[in-house]
């Protein structure tokens, strides 16, 4: 376990070099002279050596990449280009609003696809499974941003009953706060659930056709209990890390999603700075993110480990 | 057991035994309703992207004052946008970006990320390690967010959007493609094409690669899908397909403004990336269940 652990870590390090040279390189792909595009409107060529020596593009690049590195290490990102903000100070601004829509929508995943997937694997071949599996299929292939805007139109334009836009903090007003995020936390964890639903399926089962559960049977246990209870605790434990993990993917759905609704989360700063140019908080909330993905990989990893006694050695 | 079930197990069906892999394949995909279903929506969508100008009613990009936001009527089947614009002909041109973008980004994952798998996972050693971080490091950022900063600092437009798109795609393919030679590489005809003194650029081109082509098609029908919606989510925040040209993206994103009064501004193109998507998904599951070799 201790010897799965260090390797584990020793191999966050290349990753996490590789994901910063990744992000740093972003802007080499800037078309044309970087202090020219961060200038702006500006022209003055005083100005714009001022901002080649500020951001030291007059040195090679890869003192530049040190150079950043070194900032980003000691949790300096760089200045928003747009309103001299530090990086920091709006990612950890704009992040809780996202979680807490993130947390929404994986709440919302699990209800809707771990159950759906019990009954679905319970009922194989019956118009439930197909209903389920239709489901699936339903939620993996509708693009969010469409949910999205067909939800706003039923719900907010055609019934009035959700305000189309919009956030309100959590602790201001919780019942405001849910009635502008319940829907795009459902858009956001209806894919999720989808895939939830496929995999609580598959594992579901598998396990239903292994010998401890015919025992159960055998032994005269209700159905209930063989499902609920031997059945269900074995076949979930690799879905719940999956679904940790999907948390990863809930922060590209955040981009579109907080879009649409007009939500100021972390993808709603992102979509912003790419079109002010604002590229250090475009690097930032990649770096973040990444950050943030690869640390939910590796606690995924290892709650797998510790719940499964086959792995621990 | 009986005499009949013995001989049923020992002689199989000669049909079966003359039959090719990839003819059983596509045998096992015909019987799957949903895989043909969606085989034919995917035709009938490129039917349509080929042929738009014949097919469309009208000119997609050309604007009219007098027809702005009319309800889908007999002249109009699917209404008209803000500008005045037949929705139905800008769905019908909007194909072209969307499979386009589909093909040509999952092209680009396959052309980088297969060649990267095939070393990393035949050669082994340093040069997969290095490829195997680099593959780790792609995947750690969540995808459409990576293919935003790319789109962002190559500059909108829908070549750039499909090279970002295509660039987040190849992490997989580097991942699977390595997996697969690794499976297939320690196989006995592997071992006995190195024996005859083959180099080894031939054996992983020669007798890797088509061995493990079954499952890079089911990804590559799966990453079309995934392709789409991220063109259209691209387009839609205006870092793709770039006005007045049309796309299902853009299209949504305009549509969102006038939903009070235009909501078939909205549901067209959604519907059409929906169907066309769906059509993907299905046809990766049924080739996926076709192409598996365990399976009856």
């Amino acid at each position: 376990m201790l010897n799965f652990l260090a390797r584990r870590l020793a191999q966050l390090i290349p990753t996490l070099f590789f994901v910063s040279l990744l992000i740093f390189s972003l802007q080499q792909l800037l078309p044309g002279d970087p202090a020219l595009v961060m200038a702006g409107e500006e022209r003055d060529p005083a100005v714009i050596e001022q901002i080649r020596h500020q951001y030291r593009l007059d040195r090679p690049i890869p003192v530049q990449y040190v150079y950043w590195v070194k900032g980003v290490l000691s949790g300096d990102f760089g200045e928003s280009l747009r309103n001299k903000e530090a990086v920091r100070t709006l990612i950890a601004q704009k992040l809780p609003v996202t979680l807490q829509l993130a947390s929404m929508a994986i709440v919302i995943a699990f209800l809707i696809g771990i159950p759906a997937g019990i009954i679905s694997a319970v009922k194989k071949g019956t118009a439930w499974d197909y209903g389920a599996n239709l489901f699936a299929l339903w939620g993996i292939s509708t693009p969010n941003f469409w949910l999205g805007i067909m939800l706003i139109f039923l719900f907010s334009i055609e019934l009035g009953w959700l305000p189309a836009s919009g956030y309100v903090p959590l602790f201001e007003d919780w019942r405001a706060s849910l009635a502008a995020t319940i829907m795009p936390a459902f858009v956001l964890g209806n894919a999720i659930a989808a895939i939830l639903m496929r995999h609580t399926r598959s594992a579901m089962l598998q396990v239903l056709d292994s010998d401890y559960v015919r025992t159960a049977r055998a032994k005269g246990l209700s159905e209930r209990s063989v499902i609920l209870k031997h059945a269900m605790r074995n076949a979930l434990t690799p879905v719940i890390t999956l679904g940790a993990l999907e948390l990863g993917t809930l922060l590209s759905g955040a981009v579109l999603t907080e879009q649409i609704f007009s939500i100021p989360g972390f993808g709603k700063l992102i979509v912003d700075a790419v079109f002010n140019r604002d590229y250090a908080v475009v690097q930032g909330v990649v770096l973040v993110t990444a950050t943030i993905y690869i640390t939910l990989n590796l606690i995924a990893d290892v709650a797998y480990i510790l719940v499964n006694p086959r792995l621990r050695g | 057991m009986t005499e009949a079930a013995l001989t049923a197990i020992a002689v199989p069906d000669r049909a079966e035994e003359l039959e090719s892999p990839s003819r059983r394949a596509l045998r096992r995909l015909v019987k799957r309703k949903g895989a043909v279903l969606g085989l034919i929506v995917i035709a009938i969508f490129m039917l349509l992207a080929v042929f738009a100008p014949l097919i469309a009613p009208y000119d997609p990009i050309a604007t009219s004052w007098t027809l702005v936001r009319k309800p889908p009527s007999a002249l109009h089947w699917f209404g008209t946008d803000d500008l005045g614009r037949d929705v139905l002909a800008r769905v019908i041109y909007g194909t072209r970006a969307s499979l386009l973008a589909g093909a040509i980004s999952v092209g680009i994952a396959l052309a980088v990320g297969v060649p990267l798998g095939l070393v990393s996972g035949y050669r082994g050693g340093l040069i997969d390690a290095l490829i195997s971080r680099m593959t780790d490091a792609m995947l750690a950022c969540p995808s459409l967010i990576l293919a935003i900063a790319f789109a962002a600092f190559l500059g909108p437009s829908l070549g750039n959007a499909m090279i970002a798109i295509g660039i987040t795609a190849t992490p997989i393919f580097v991942r699977l493609t390595r997996a697969q030679t690794m499976n297939v590489k320690v196989e006995d005809y592997v071992e006995a094409a190195r024996a005859i003194g083959n180099p080894r650029w031939r054996i992983a081109l020669f007798h890797i690669l088509p061995n493990i082509l079954p499952a890079l098609l089911v990804q590559a029908t799966l990453s079309i899908a995934t392709a789409i919606i991220a063109e259209a989510a691209l387009s839609f925040l205006g870092l793709g397909q770039q006005p007045p040209a049309p796309s299902w993206g853009s299209m949504l994103n305009a549509a969102q403004r006038f939903l009070t009064n235009a909501p078939w501004m909205a549901i067209w193109p959604g519907l059409a990336i929906f169907l066309v998507v769906l059509s993907f998904n299905l046809v990766g599951d049924g080739l996926r269940d076709a192409l598996d070799p365990r399976a009856k």
